[in-house]
């Protein structure tokens, strides 16, 4: 039974250590769409990630991904969803100590028993889709940000994923390397079918690249709609946002007390 | 990363070499003897002293100043109140006649106590669990000056310092002949 | 105000009690998860080569000088009661009981936990843990329980040799540099030193200080803040934590072992 939603989250609130990060959200994310979930810096954008992964669990509320919901799971059905995800984690995540070919069939080493030579002709499919095929023999010190992000790409893709989950994905980039990765993300969307979700402060890279954005802060959807729509929206939140206003609904001014107050009380 | 084969070739090197060391501390710096790891070749005998003086469980037992054994217990036999020494013999010695005499010995002037084998003459062999019958306790210093002192003020004076010098002279020919016993060892 | 002392005597005591049952309930996940390293034992080989071989040598060195200062410490007093037969002895009693496995943990603790600690804080900072995580592949078994394992093999071989080593270095200074007799260095040694008293007893515990090392060191990695501050902060604790638990157990351990004879 195929679901039209690949993602639904239900009135989900996390909070740590007394701390609300994620307050009575709702979201949904459609099978086979590219998503963006947009937002400032700490707006719990990450920690939702994490929860659709099932790395934390909410403390009210439901994640389900494909039919499944996330926090009722044992770990081997946990386990056996996630070599369904990709992920793209903002430093790449690759591990330091194997050389790139290695780096992307450590998922299929893992979890297959694929013969040697299969396994090499599978890896370098991926390596070449992301354009690294002559990089194979490096290690990942030696590769540049937008390479080693590439490389995690290929691994992303390594066991055919439904979903990959981009956190950040053009953090950190020169504007070509930018670019690489916006037409990566999107090919694999439109021609491999994999539902993505870009969580990402990048509002024109991201929404270049997206069918249907949300925009998040405080830990709740302050405004959803084709990027389009998104864009061109009336909310002073939004608004704020989207054309980079450093006072607005969202204050300059860390909450404090009278600033005359502050400096007459001396030491 | 270090190449697989080197890797393995190098743990290799590394758990022979600790194979190694821990039998080198076994055969060269312990007291293992290959025969022991086989099965317990060895026989237990036990022997009443009035007086142990300081000999110590793992005290070395010898037969003409050879090793043989070593005391595996000490304790008091309850019934009579002398001290009872269980002592483990090593198989190649299973031909202790039964009248043979167990002797508490010191190896030099202060040194440790060890018990010295010296067989007797019958044909029947000590078996496991036997008891040695002949004993000779352990020479305890206080005891001998006490002897000593009251040989000396038994009789009239003048035997009296004939008879310290007969003492000292006989306590140094024990001291000797033990000395000359450790020297044998 | 006058309370805030026993409120930060209790956190402080909170705290460690905390950190000691997380990593308590750690050690038990990770040895759990260890029994799917059978399978993949190649996993476990690299980190013995790691932790263990990567050791070897500075292990050898220094067994080799400290057998050598016993060699003439122990000469220098030995020769005043005319006892220097009895250097043999001297050196291995010191050596088998304690020094090998005090020693070779301290230097395990500085050379190979202190590594240990900082490679996982590393990885945890570069979300390589969360990454396999992702992945669905466990980091305790992946990643930790191979460190662990192997720093449980690797400590009493490394003692052991150290042992060995220094027996060797004493007989170079007492035997060739001193005079002492060699037959007598070798067969004092043989009839005193026992093989469960003294021998097994010291590998016992290079054991124990094995598991306390690699546990501490993998902990600390483990439960590191992930940044290059926390990793240091980490990493130091190890060494410091390690030293401390392996003279400490060293103490409990030498008055079960030793005490009654």
């Amino acid at each position: 039974m195929q679901m039209e939603n690949l993602i639904e989250i239900q009135n989900v609130s996390f909070s740590y250590a007394d701390r609300s990060i994620i307050s009575d959200l709702s979201l949904v994310i459609p099978r086979g769409k590219a998503v963006a979930i947009m937002g400032g810096s700490g707006c719990g954008k990450t920690t939702l990630l994490n929860l659709i992964g099932g790395r934390i669990s909410p403390s009210k509320g439901d994640v389900v991904v494909d039919g499944l919901s996330v926090p009722t799971l044992n770990t081997k059905e946990l386990f056996d969803l996630r070599k369904r995800m990709g992920m793209l984690f903002q430093t790449g995540a690759l591990l330091t100590d194997l050389s790139v070919f290695e780096n992307v069939a450590f998922p299929i080493r893992e979890h297959t028993r694929l013969p040697e030579n299969i396994l090499r002709k599978v890896v370098l499919m991926k390596l070449e889709t992301v354009g690294l095929r002559g990089a194979r023999e490096l290690m990942p010190s030696e590769l540049s940000g937008g390479m080693a992000r590439r490389v995690a790409l290929a691994r992303a893709i390594a066991l055919e994923p439904m979903m990959i989950m981009y956190d950040e994905p053009f953090t950190g980039l020169d504007p070509i390397s930018k670019g690489v990765i916006a037409k990566l993300i999107r090919e694999l969307n439109e021609i491999l079918g994999i539902t993505s979700i870009i969580v990402s402060h990048d509002v024109v890279d991201a929404c270049a690249i997206s069918d249907y954005a949300y925009l998040m802060g405080d830990g709740r959807i302050i405004g959803q709609g084709t990027p389009d729509d998104v864009q061109r929206s009336g909310s002073e939140h939004v608004r704020q946002f989207m054309d980079g206003l450093p006072d607005g609904p969202v204050p300059y001014q860390y909450p404090a007390g009278e600033y005359l107050d502050d400096l007459a009380r001396g030491s | 990363m270090v190449d697989r084969r080197v890797v393995e070739i190098w743990v290799g090197v590394f758990v022979l070499l600790g194979g190694l060391a821990l039998a080198m501390l076994a055969f060269m710096v312990g007291n293992v003897r290959v025969t022991e790891l086989f099965g317990a070749q060895e026989y237990q005998i036990t022997a009443q002293f009035d007086n142990i003086g300081g000999l110590k469980v793992k005290a070395p037992v010898t037969l003409a100043g050879v090793r043989i054994g070593r005391v595996s217990s000490i304790y008091v036999d309850q019934q009579d109140f002398r001290a009872v020494v269980e002592m483990t013999i090593s198989n190649s010695y299973n031909n202790l006649p039964t009248d043979t005499t167990a002797i508490i010995l010191t190896s030099g002037v202060l040194g440790e106590q060890y018990i010295g084998i010296e067989p007797g003459g019958e044909e029947t062999f000590l078996k496991n669990g036997d008891q040695i019958i002949l004993t000779q306790s352990a020479l305890v210093l206080e005891n001998l000056i006490g002897q000593f002192l009251y040989s000396a003020g038994g009789d009239g004076d003048t035997d009296g310092i004939s008879k310290l010098a007969g003492t000292l002279e006989r306590l140094i020919e024990r001291l000797f002949e033990e000395e000359s016993k450790k020297g044998a060892k | 105000m006058m309370f805030g002392f026993f409120a930060d005597l209790g956190r402080a005591v909170l705290d460690r009690v905390n950190r000691l049952g997380r990593a308590s309930i750690f050690f038990v996940q990770v040895l759990a998860a260890s029994w799917q390293l059978i399978p993949r034992f190649q996993l476990l080989l690299q980190q013995i080569y790691a932790v263990g071989v990567l050791t070897l040598l500075i292990i050898l060195v220094a067994g080799l000088f400290v057998g050598m200062v016993l060699g003439f410490q122990g000469y220098t007093t030995l020769v005043r009661f005319g006892a220097e037969d009895s250097l043999g002895l001297l050196v291995a009693l010191s050596l088998v009981r304690e020094l090998g496995p005090v020693v070779t943990a301290l230097l395990f603790a500085g050379r190979a936990g202190s590594a240990l600690t900082a490679e996982i804080g590393l990885m945890k900072a570069t979300e390589q843990l969360a990454g396999m995580e992702m992945m669905a592949v466990n980091p305790l078994m992946r990643v930790i329980a191979p460190r662990l394992i192997a720093g449980m093999i690797a400590m009493p071989i490394l003692a052991a040799l150290f042992s060995a080593i220094g027996v060797l270095g004493g007989h170079l200074v007492g035997v060739e540099l001193l005079g002492v007799d060699s037959g007598s260095y070798w067969s004092q040694m043989r009839e005193n030193v026992d093989i469960y008293d003294d021998i097994f007893n010291g590998v016992i515990k290079s054991l124990v200080f094995g598991v306390a090392c690699a546990w501490i060191a993998v902990f600390e990695g483990y439960d590191a803040v992930p940044t290059s501050e926390g990793v240091s902060r980490a990493t130091n604790r190890t060494v410091v934590y390690s030293s401390l638990s392996v003279l400490g157990l060293d103490f409990v351990l030498t008055s079960l072992m030793f005490g009654e004879a």
